[in-house]
């Protein structure tokens, strides 16, 4: 029997703010142990949560970029279980009321080929919920420490509907999410930073079936190729299970990457108990629909949108626009540029080829590239205009990125002007030509590649500043004189 | 003689401050000895500071002598129960699970006293975690009544009302989740009101039950009562459940609010239960408020009998998860015993918590466990609804309630201790107003034969403390129960 996988996913993505959900002291990553910590986030006695706006802008901008209804009304529930990394034991979150309902997602899966565009599909979300993050353990040899400099950062939970069926489709919708989030200024989604984290939920099904299997959840998947592999090898895991005669139990496993296996956690008889009820000591949220515009404003157009518009206005091929539009920086860098030379594919060919080999060579991210779209924008104007050969240009462009001079200045100052004066010309091919005999021969002979060793040689010549058109010109109406 | 320095009223003290009479100094010091005095009998006290105590004062003398006192309040001594968090002072809530803790900041009521110049004075005993309606449950220590050593001062702010009783601090702070405020008030013979629900901020409050505790006062009398409330009151951008709204100048409305009120009496305030006396004296204010020209009107709030069932299925469901953050890891009682994560939550909970605490905890898991939730939690918020609205539809017709604050005086030490419902129908009068969020204030209305004091509960209308206030102050102004005071 030929089985079907069916996969939900639950991710994790912290919110990028100031300041942490429901207390002032400011959030981050990578600082001493325990000093990202207030009363507040401690849960000392006494204390009390109060809401971080911020937060809740950044989830509405995530929902309407996501597709989701944003609910008119939404509260905030505890969920109680004891974890020495919960500083009160229990998680402020949302349970039956989350802010933001429904949505999707638009994902690409891999093409034939990476020069060939993949399959669209849209991937039906459930839900997406605020809730505050944990601390986090570190286990020694006698003891666990624990640092709370997590704890309290606004943590977005987003679930998807039981809507893939490969581990493919999963890394393809973990791709699309954080294009959303890190082009939304939502979040970084820094996997190794613990900025995006991924649960799913797989179960197998004989291909065609109605009926959900029994589902195991799958944790600890900690890059998107983990999840990819996770995923995988849980599918074909539970297809063995099954085709051995057993059958698949509800328990959570836990992946691990180095070991390329997942193993068992716990069983659903050990499942939590999670006493949610609404938390006494927060106010239910309100968003209006000035709230919901004000959001609104903010949102840029999304990945597939964009790209979409590359094919139709600038009639970009697949494998540039894969280039630009994952990354909104580069792709605004590349627009800029556009308007100002109104030269799309040759601007794009610039940016994907050289440019983006130069940023990464050096290390440099393309913000503090000295290099601007106008450079490139008059690099591309001066070729078109016939100042300067594209050979020349690729030098111009090495020189631009370095000083961050302007390409004219470049040009001026080097004399790389390309010549288009024949008398000019016209002396040195009367040069050539004599000191090359043997090619005129062939020439004359009828052999055109002959021509060509003669433009090089005046190229060389010129050190590469003549117009080769001209050249072609001048040398055929002086060969034609002998 | 004029009475004694630690019997005066805070506005007294206030007075004799601004004509230089007295120093602040010599205010605290006449409670450091009074206490000292008294406290052994009365045990209202876990701790104190007096050093801390002094300098507050001494800084209060010199910014009075610069001409830079900052109100009624400078230099006046509050006593504060320790359930308030006060940066550099222990912590406990009774509990032997806080018994090393030292708060590292300022409850907002705190902080706002502090500002206003008063000197917080000593951790005041109560219930465990503010659980019960007689001190006996604290871990510490069993406070006394003033009037009668063998009797129980009430609960859980049992160490607020007495030491206001025995002269130990003019006023205090307590709390009041069911009636941990008035009821003790009662017992006690002192003024206590327990504010609408979001008039006073929670921030440093430790919570017990966090739609349900507030902040209030103790005093001798009621303008004392609303000078304090004064200072703590008033919204808070570190509690959401704080309300923005404007405060009224409440000493001044005493005078401006002049009524007759209309006055309900609601009928399931006088069933069975309650004590005859209790019973004659309530009458006696009654009768006191008609003859002022006050309409007495029959009121009915149906839904009263379900209210004790309805408060301990929500209060204990919010305590079990306001007091899981006491688990041993970071700051409360941490076992030494503990041989696992796991292990050392059972131990140091086992060991840290009181009965009755864990009484509350349990029952509270219970009714918020998979299956249960909606029997009981989401059954008890509909009927806190149902009780709300009993109210809010009474007070389309009345100003203001009438009724016992408690069904009887002050009971003896142990005397209910063995039945956890007995101990808990003592606060039948009170809870209402918690469910409700409604304001209500106990002032001193007669004394049992005994002469144990019994208490006159006005429950008026959410934000409209002033109003509270000035019919309490009508009542007091007749009677000179507040000016009576313990043989100790």
């Amino acid at each position: 029997m030929e089985y079907e996988a069916v996969i939900g996913l639950e991710v994790h993505v912290q919110i990028k703010t100031e300041s942490k959900m429901f207390a002032r002291v400011g959030a981050g990553y990578g600082r001493e142990p325990n000093t990202l910590t207030d009363p507040v986030v401690l849960g000392l006695p006494g204390t009390l949560p109060v809401m971080n706006k911020r937060a809740i802008d950044q989830i509405i901008k995530a929902g309407l970029m996501l597709g989701c209804e944003i609910a008119p009304v939404c509260k905030w529930d505890r969920k109680n279980y004891f974890y020495p990394d919960s500083p009160k034991n229990y998680q402020i979150s949302q349970y039956d009321q989350p802010i933001c309902i429904g949505g999707q997602l638009e994902i690409e899966l891999p093409g034939s080929s990476r020069n060939v565009m993949g399959e669209h599909k849209f991937i039906e979300l459930t839900r997406i919920h605020l809730e505050e993050d944990v601390g986090k353990l570190n286990h020694f040899e006698n003891d666990s420490l624990v640092d709370y400099n997590r704890a309290g950062t606004p943590l977005m939970e987003i679930v998807s509907e039981p809507d893939m069926h490969s581990g493919d489709e999963a890394y393809a919708y973990l791709t699309a999410l954080r294009q959303i989030m890190v082009q939304g200024g939502i979040s970084d989604c820094d996997m190794e930073k613990g900025q995006l984290r991924c649960d799913a939920n797989i179960s197998i099904r004989p291909k065609g079936a109605d009926m959900l299997g029994v589902k195991v959840e799958l944790k600890n998947l900690n890059s998107i190729s983990g999840v990819r592999n996770g995923i995988d090898f849980e599918i074909k895991r539970q297809i063995k299970v099954v085709q051995s005669g057993g059958q698949v139990i509800q328990e959570t496993r836990r992946w691990d990457a180095d070991a390329g296996a997942a193993t068992p956690m716990r069983t659903k008889e050990m499942a939590h108990d999670y006493r949610y009820f609404p938390d006494p000591d927060l106010m239910p949220v309100r968003v209006d629909q000035d709230w919901l515009q004000r959001i609104r404003e903010t949102i840029p157009e999304l990945p597939f949108e964009r790209q979409r518009r590359y094919f139709d206005e600038f009639d970009l091929p697949y494998t540039v626009t894969s280039v630009l539009v994952p990354d909104l920086k580069l792709s605004d860098f590349f627009e800029e540029a556009v308007k100002e030379c109104g030269e799309p594919k040759a601007v794009a060919n610039w940016i994907a080829n050289d440019l983006l080999r130069d940023l990464s060579a050096a290390g440099t991210p393309i913000d503090d590239s000295k290099l601007r779209p106008e450079h490139i924008a008059g690099l591309v104007k001066l070729v078109k205009d016939g100042v300067i050969s594209n050979n020349i240009a690729k030098d111009v462009f090495i020189d631009m990125f370095k000083s961050g001079d302007r390409p004219e200045d470049i040009v001026e100052k080097k004399g790389l002007k390309q010549s288009s004066d024949t008398g000019e010309l016209t002396g040195i091919c009367n040069e050539v030509i004599a000191a090359n005999p043997k090619s005129v021969e062939d020439y004359k002979a009828g052999k055109e590649n002959a021509i060509n060793f003669l433009k090089g040689q005046v190229m060389k010549a010129t050190r590469g500043k003549a117009n080769p058109q001209v050249v072609d010109q001048v040398l055929r109406t002086e060969l034609d004189k002998l | 003689m004029a009475e004694s320095l630690y019997y005066r009223t805070a506005a007294e003290l206030s007075r004799a401050l601004e004509s230089k009479e007295l120093s602040s100094e010599e205010i605290v010091r006449s409670v450091i000895e009074r206490t000292r005095a008294v406290d052994d009998k009365v045990s209202a006290f876990i701790s104190f500071d007096e050093g801390d105590a002094l300098e507050r004062a001494r800084a209060s003398d010199r910014r009075r002598a610069e001409g830079k006192a900052l109100g009624p309040l400078d230099g006046i001594p509050v006593g504060i129960k320790d359930v308030l968090a006060v940066e550099g002072q222990p912590l406990t809530c009774a509990s032997r699970m806080l018994g090393k803790f030292v708060s590292p900041y300022d409850a907002t009521a705190i902080a706002r006293l502090k500002a206003a110049g008063a000197v917080p004075w000593g951790r005041l005993n109560m219930d465990e975690f503010a659980m019960g309606s007689s001190t006996e449950n604290s871990s510490v220590k069993t406070t006394s009544n003033p009037w009668n050593t063998d009797c129980i001062p009430g609960g859980s702010s049992g160490g607020s009302a007495a030491c206001v009783a025995a002269g130990e601090a003019p006023i205090s702070l307590g709390s009041d989740t069911g009636g941990s405020i008035r009821q003790p008030a009662a017992l006690c013979g002192v003024v206590g009101m327990k504010p609408t629900y979001g008039l006073v901020s929670r921030y440093g409050l430790v919570a017990f039950a966090s739609s349900l505790d507030q902040i209030g006062p103790f005093a001798h009398t009621v303008e004392d009562a609303a000078i304090l409330l004064q200072a703590v009151a008033g919204h808070d951008d570190r509690d959401s459940s704080s309300y923005r709204t404007d405060i009224p100048d409440y000493r001044k409305e005493l005078s401006s609010r002049k009524g007759p009120w209309k006055l309900g009496i609601p009928k399931e305030y006088f069933g069975e239960g309650l004590d005859p006396e209790v019973a004659r004296a309530i009458e006696a204010a009654i009768d006191f408020y008609r003859g002022e020209g006050c309409e007495i009107v029959d009121v009915s709030l149906p839904h009263t009998e379900h209210a004790v069932g309805v408060y301990y299925i929500i209060a204990t469901a919010e305590a079990s998860s306001n007091l899981a953050r006491y688990d041993g890891v970071r700051y409360s009682h941490r076992s030494a015993e503990a041989t696992d994560a796991i292990d050392l939550y059972f131990k140091s909970r086992a060991e840290g918590f009181g009965p009755e605490v864990k009484r509350r905890v349990i029952l509270g898991t219970y009714v918020l466990s998979s299956g249960y939730y909606d029997a009981y939690y989401l059954k008890a918020q509909k009927v806190r609804t149902l009780i709300r609205r009993d109210f809010l539809q009474a007070y389309e017709k009345v100003d203001a309630l009438l009724t016992p604050t408690t069904p009887s005086p002050a009971f003896r030490k142990g005397e209910k201790t063995d039945d956890p419902l007995q101990m808990y129908l003592s606060d039948i009068f009170t809870i209402s107003a918690n469910l409700a969020g409604i304001p209500g204030i106990s002032i001193p209305c007669g004394f049992s034969e005994s002469g144990l004091p019994i208490g006159l509960q006005i429950l008026g209308q959410p934000f409209q403390e002033a109003d509270l206030f000035a019919i309490a102050r009508r009542f007091e102004q007749a009677h000179d129960y507040h000016t009576r005071h313990p043989s100790l």
